[in-house]
């Protein structure tokens, strides 16, 4: 399938892991472990470590962005990140990181199936899943 | 250049060409890459010149935040238009009340921003500073309330902007046209009616908790409130706006015949019918007001100030407190720029004598700054309950400011407001 939008474009795979409720990158998810701390998170103590985050969109905050790089740096994030509706901060999260540490992740906006699991691709503007 | 795959192409100025081919230094030239990514990426087909950016970066809380600031300084950035700080973790005119460990990191970060050229008002309320923007200027301002307030209360325009992107905005003085600097982005799509009894509306503690529920409800889209007057001034607006960004992602709201751009539905919502309506009445009200009250009910401190107090509200409190002494701490986060006028009207003696500890710079939400607290944490502000319990572990007691003194004064939670 086609992503509706690329807001970072790139390569990647990985489990898809689907939140239910948007995470708040600022205090939301560790960058110390890549686990959901968020104690009002009904998927506390997931791991986005190498997943391909399916989320509406990020939960608001001014820290989004610094959050989200924080994890890239770390290299404790998702390997990939498919929202529902374009997120900036996110955006620009992915950008900074890329320039600091030479390493992003990439970040669409699709509607995948609601059946979607198991292991999923992100290229450019493609998504694919491998089982069913 | 990272090359996206978006249709879109941003249209550049000479001006901005030449800043992004670094004619102008290293620094307009990365803010420049990073802008034009992220125009692309959101469907913004060209730039905005920005009167003035706020900067929310400069609170430390990730590595990242230092390596961001540390590589714009390397390479001798500086900021392009008037540009404030949000509050940072410590609080520079009492260094004595941060308890935490992050001293030196955070200190690190405030410098590199004034290195930069940012002004050092170290407050989340911006707009209660001399240099507030005015209607319809284009600015880059982070801080969820600060946000909300431009747009809303003030009708400047600004995106819904935080960490790096604020700063990147100063840096090469403008911001992708997209979102709230459109017309379009502006306009309502959600009205909700308040439906409660007159006298509701004279109390204080109202504002904040249609926020609460506003933010609950409406996502990311701008709703048009009808069913306030003239009492929703700008301390309450203020904290209608706070709170409903802090439980939601709202950047805007409109509030028929108050806020500039609503003198009536029609106008709000751009001569359009909204997509939903909402009608909250005074159950609603007492529900989130449970919502926001999370505790023990013994009260052990208070907290207020969350934004920062303005000098009207510093008023109010000496003006009830009345002479009379706190017997549990009492916190009032309020900007340096306030605190300097409070001084100079003797109004800082009056509340000190009270037995208020006045906090500026930070906030007692976001730093370790309040002592071991036997109780709850008593507040008046719709933020501070909803972010408290989970960055601080403490309970919270939801009141009006009244109630607050007055608590503070007996020892005890005290609550006057006959319709809660």
């Amino acid at each position: 399938m086609r992503a509706k939008k690329v807001l970072v474009s790139g390569a990647a795979s990985g489990q898809l892991l689907r939140l239910v409720e948007p995470v708040s990158f600022w205090g939301g998810v560790s960058s110390d472990t890549g686990v959901i701390v968020d104690a009002d998170h009904p998927q506390k103590g997931a791991a986005v470590t190498g997943t391909v985050l399916a989320m509406p969109h990020a939960r608001g905050s001014s820290g989004t962005s610094s959050g989200f790089a924080d994890l890239i740096r770390s290299g404790l994030g998702p390997a990939a990140v498919v929202l529902e509706s374009a997120d900036m901060m996110l955006t620009v999260g992915a950008a900074v990181a890329g320039r600091l540490y030479g390493t992003t992740i990439p970040v669409v906006v699709a509607d995948l199936p609601a059946n979607a699991q198991g292991l999923w691709q992100v290229n450019g503007e493609f998504l694919e899943g491998f089982s069913s | 250049m990272t090359r996206l795959g978006n249709v879109i192409s941003v249209h550049l100025t000479a001006e901005e060409r030449s800043l992004l081919a670094g004619e102008s230094g290293p620094a307009p030239a990365f803010a420049m890459e990073i802008l034009s990514d992220v125009a692309e990426a959101h469907g913004a087909d060209r730039f905005v010149e920005i009167s003035q950016a706020h900067i929310d970066g400069c609170l430390y809380h990730a590595p990242v935040l230092l390596d961001f600031a540390n590589r714009l300084l390397d390479m001798d950035a500086s900021v392009r238009v008037p540009t404030t700080l949000n509050v940072s973790s410590l609080d520079l005119l009492h260094p004595e009340l941060y308890r935490g460990d992050r001293a030196e990191e955070s200190r690190a970060l405030m410098d590199a921003h004034v290195a930069m050229g940012c002004g050092p008002t170290w407050t989340c309320a911006p707009y209660q500073l001399s240099s507030t923007p005015s209607f319809g200027q284009h600015i880059a301002w982070g801080e969820s309330n600060a946000i909300v307030f431009a747009n809303s209360v003030i009708g400047a325009r600004t995106g819904r902007y935080g960490d790096f992107i604020d700063l990147l905005c100063a840096l090469a003085g403008r911001a992708p046209l997209t979102g709230f600097h459109t017309d379009e982005g502006r306009l309502a799509t959600v009205m909700i009616d308040i439906d409660v009894p007159d006298e509701v509306l004279d109390s204080d503690i109202a504002y904040p908790l249609i926020g609460f529920l506003i933010g609950k409800l409406v996502g990311q889209a701008v709703p048009v409130i009808n069913g306030l007057d003239q009492r929703a001034d700008q301390d309450r607006l203020k904290a209608l706006g706070a709170a409903a960004a802090s439980a939601g992602t709202i950047g805007m709201f409109h509030v028929v015949g108050v806020t500039p751009e609503a003198p009536d539905v029609e106008t709000a919502c751009g001569g359009r019918q909204p997509g939903e309506r909402h009608v909250f009445d005074l159950g609603d009200l007492i529900r989130a007001k449970e919502r926001l009250s999370k505790g023990s009910g013994i009260v052990g401190a208070v907290s207020v100030g969350t934004p920062h107090f303005s000098l009207d509200e510093l008023r109010l409190l000496a003006e009830v407190s009345g002479g009379r002494r706190a017997t549990i701490p009492f916190y009032v986060n309020t900007s340096r720029d306030v605190l300097a006028q409070a001084a100079d009207s003797q109004l800082r003696a009056t509340v000190e004598a009270f037995g208020a500890t006045l906090v500026t710079d930070t906030c007692t939400y976001i730093t370790p700054i309040m002592e071991d607290v036997a109780g709850d944490v008593m507040t008046n502000s719709g933020k501070w309950a909803y972010y408290a319990p989970g960055n601080l572990g403490v309970g919270v007691i939801f009141g009006s400011l009244h109630d607050c003194v007055e608590s503070a004064v007996a020892g005890e939670h005290i609550q006057t407001d006959k319709w809660l």
